[in-house]
């Protein structure tokens, strides 16, 4: 199916405005705040996918994320190997790792799966944490090489913000033509009626073990570019936490959108950077902020503010 | 058999931990189908009110242990009134954000009170250990285990003999009967929620003489508890107590005899196995779907 003329104008847009911050901002803390929002952007992407499309939870996404980054941390590190090379080593690594968990995990459904999810992601963190001889433990992995392609070298800031937001561009339009697609309309009916779905034809199983594998190489993609960007990674980027951390992000953007995505996943890494102003109630009003949008805004901020929109029009109609 | 003995008394004080906390989740989500990941942070105020109580105020322990409970139960009811009933369409993934959101939140408010220093109190009665067969047996474990087995026993007269039990059983059985034959089940919800976060807070206090008590032990602890309540089957009293006591026992063992690397693998090794294997837990009390 090609693109609409529309959506492409949006992502034209879209890609214009990356291009002109990147060439505007100039200081690294800046350049670096909105590469972490693509780092993220790309972790809600991916849990998006599977969450907000297909109708599965899953509480353990920081593990898919933590493999991504030891695996390249290991392969770069011990073992030498290129990054470009470690990159697609680590992502079979992951879609092997994702096959094998989501052929028994996906079985289950509602809070069993994201019980499920949550042993999993807990199990591979303390195997991070414990494995010392070849993670380093709990004192974290140090020494990752920065990226370097031929001439270009991804040391700088800035260079490495173009990278990291092009990847986000490209998962932006692949999510996209799933989503309008035969698959992405097969997706979605699994998430209103899984058995409706199969009587017409749905392979619901075999689907969702494929939109749940998607969604752990976006993580692992996200791991990737995390380990090569701050040089040191420690199991606690990864923890029970990480993975919560990921499915809010989701939540508040909104379910079943990709801009939702970009939005929760700005909204999450803004909040800690605004809310150091309040030094020991950083973790009380991030809270807070977090309960409040949910009682308020339960579809997440995308719709929540498209719906009171809708009605501030509506009303100035009468 | 010095060595076993010895474990399998860790085990079993643990064990009683892990159940206590099992029972609050098992209970709420029997009268509500809501998981609350806020739990963990219900036995952190718990221990760290007896710190207060006990090791600052020096209280005397009755006195600490009631205030404390109540405490953490005032915490839960204001915390279901003003975050749970507030929302307008309760759909699982919102309730379980919020009840995430509301674990940052106290662990924040355990945070400013109580700064970042981990705390300990004395145990309750300072009676030497007991030695059984060469093994040693705290004081406080006998403490644990015999608070554990007054909740259990009083949670069974509860459930089974008195009228307010009853109706609570029936509201987590149908809502919509139960309010039909004149159970407020509304109240019945709120009372189950204020008995969940006191579960948690006994949890709390119990084990404030045996752990380093710190504002973040709660999530930890709170997950165990969790698995423990998926282990023995989620929603079901007896379940939540056998899934805490098999917890306990095989973690002390797996410490004790493999690696103590293991300790908090344990919980979720065992929560995978159950889930992949019986996912309703050793008694279904639910006929889990799967597909």
């Amino acid at each position: 199916m090609r693109l609409m003329t529309r959506t492409r104008i949006v992502y034209a847009l879209f890609a214009a405005v990356i291009a002109v911050s990147g060439w505007a901002i100039n200081s690294p803390y800046y350049l670096q705040i909105l590469t972490f929002i693509g780092i993220n952007t790309l972790l809600a992407l991916g849990l998006n996918m599977l969450m907000g499309y297909a109708g599965q939870i899953s509480l353990g996404h920081g593990a898919f994320y933590g493999i991504g980054a030891y695996g390249t941390a290991i392969l770069t590190v011990h073992w030498h190997l290129s990054p470009w090379l470690a990159l697609p080593v680590t992502i079979f690594a992951v879609i092997l790792v994702a096959f094998i968990v989501g052929i028994p995990t996906l079985k289950l459904s509602g809070y069993y799966l994201g019980m499920g999810t949550l042993g999993f992601g807990m199990i591979v963190n303390i195997l991070f944490r414990e494995w010392s001889s070849v993670t380093g433990g709990a004192s974290g992995f140090v020494g990752i090489p920065s990226l370097e392609l031929g001439p270009i070298s991804f040391a700088s800031a800035k260079n490495y913000f173009y990278l990291v937001w092009g990847f986000v561009i490209l998962s932006f339009i692949v999510c996209h033509r799933i989503i309008h697609s035969r698959v992405g309309r097969a997706l979605r009916a699994i998430h209103d009626g899984e058995k409706a779905a199969a009587a017409v034809g749905v392979d619901t199983s075999r689907l969702k073990l494929q939109v749940f594998v998607l969604s752990a190489v976006f993580s692992a993609l996200a791991g990737f570019l995390y380990a090569h960007m701050v040089f040191f990674i420690s199991p606690e980027s990864f923890s029970f936490i990480a993975s919560i951390r990921i499915v809010t992000m989701v939540v508040i953007g909104g379910m079943a959108s990709v801009w939702g995505s970009l939005l929760g996943a700005s909204v999450l890494t803004l909040l800690p950077e605004w809310l150091h102003a309040f030094s020991e109630f950083e973790m009380v009003v991030y809270g807070l902020i977090l309960m409040l949008i949910m009682i308020f805004l339960p579809k997440g901020l995308t719709r929540g503010l498209l719906d009171m929109y809708e009605r501030a029009g509506k009303k100035n109609d009468r | 058999m010095q060595e076993f003995l010895q474990y399998f008394f860790s085990g079993i004080t643990n064990g009683a931990i892990y159940a206590v906390i099992a029972i609050g989740f098992s209970m709420l989500y029997n009268s509500t189908e809501l998981i609350n990941f806020a739990h963990g942070e219900f036995v952190m105020l718990g221990s760290m009110c007896m710190i207060t109580f006990v090791g600052a105020m020096h209280l005397p322990l009755v006195p600490a242990i009631a205030l404390s409970i109540a405490c953490v139960t005032a915490a839960g009811l204001i915390f279901e009134r003003l975050a749970i009933r507030t929302v307008k369409n309760p759909e699982h993934i919102v309730l379980i954000i919020i009840t995430v959101g509301a674990s940052i939140f106290l662990r924040g408010v355990g945070m400013i009170i109580w700064g970042k220093d981990a705390f300990s109190i004395p145990p309750f009665s300072s009676h030497p250990p007991l030695d059984i067969g060469g093994a040693r047996l705290l004081a406080q474990s006998l403490w644990i285990i015999v608070i554990f087995l007054l909740i259990a026993v009083g949670l069974q007269v509860f459930y089974k003999k008195t009228l307010t039990g009853k109706a609570m059983e029936a509201n987590a059985i149908s809502k919509r009967a139960a309010w039909i034959v004149g159970i407020p089940s509304r109240l019945m919800v709120t009372l189950a929620f204020g008995l969940s976060a006191a579960m948690g807070g006994v949890a709390g206090v119990i084990i404030a003489p045996v752990t380093m008590c710190s504002y973040d032990m709660g999530t930890m602890i709170g997950l165990k508890g969790f698995c423990a309540a998926m282990l023995g089957g989620l929603g079901s009293l007896w379940g939540a107590l056998i899934g805490g006591f098999l917890l306990g026992i095989l973690e002390a063992f797996g410490v004790g005899f493999v690696s103590s690397g293991l300790k908090d693998a344990t919980a979720f090794l065992l929560l995978l196995f159950i889930l992949y294997v019986r996912p309703g837990g050793i008694i279904s009390a639910v006929d889990v779907k799967r597909f």
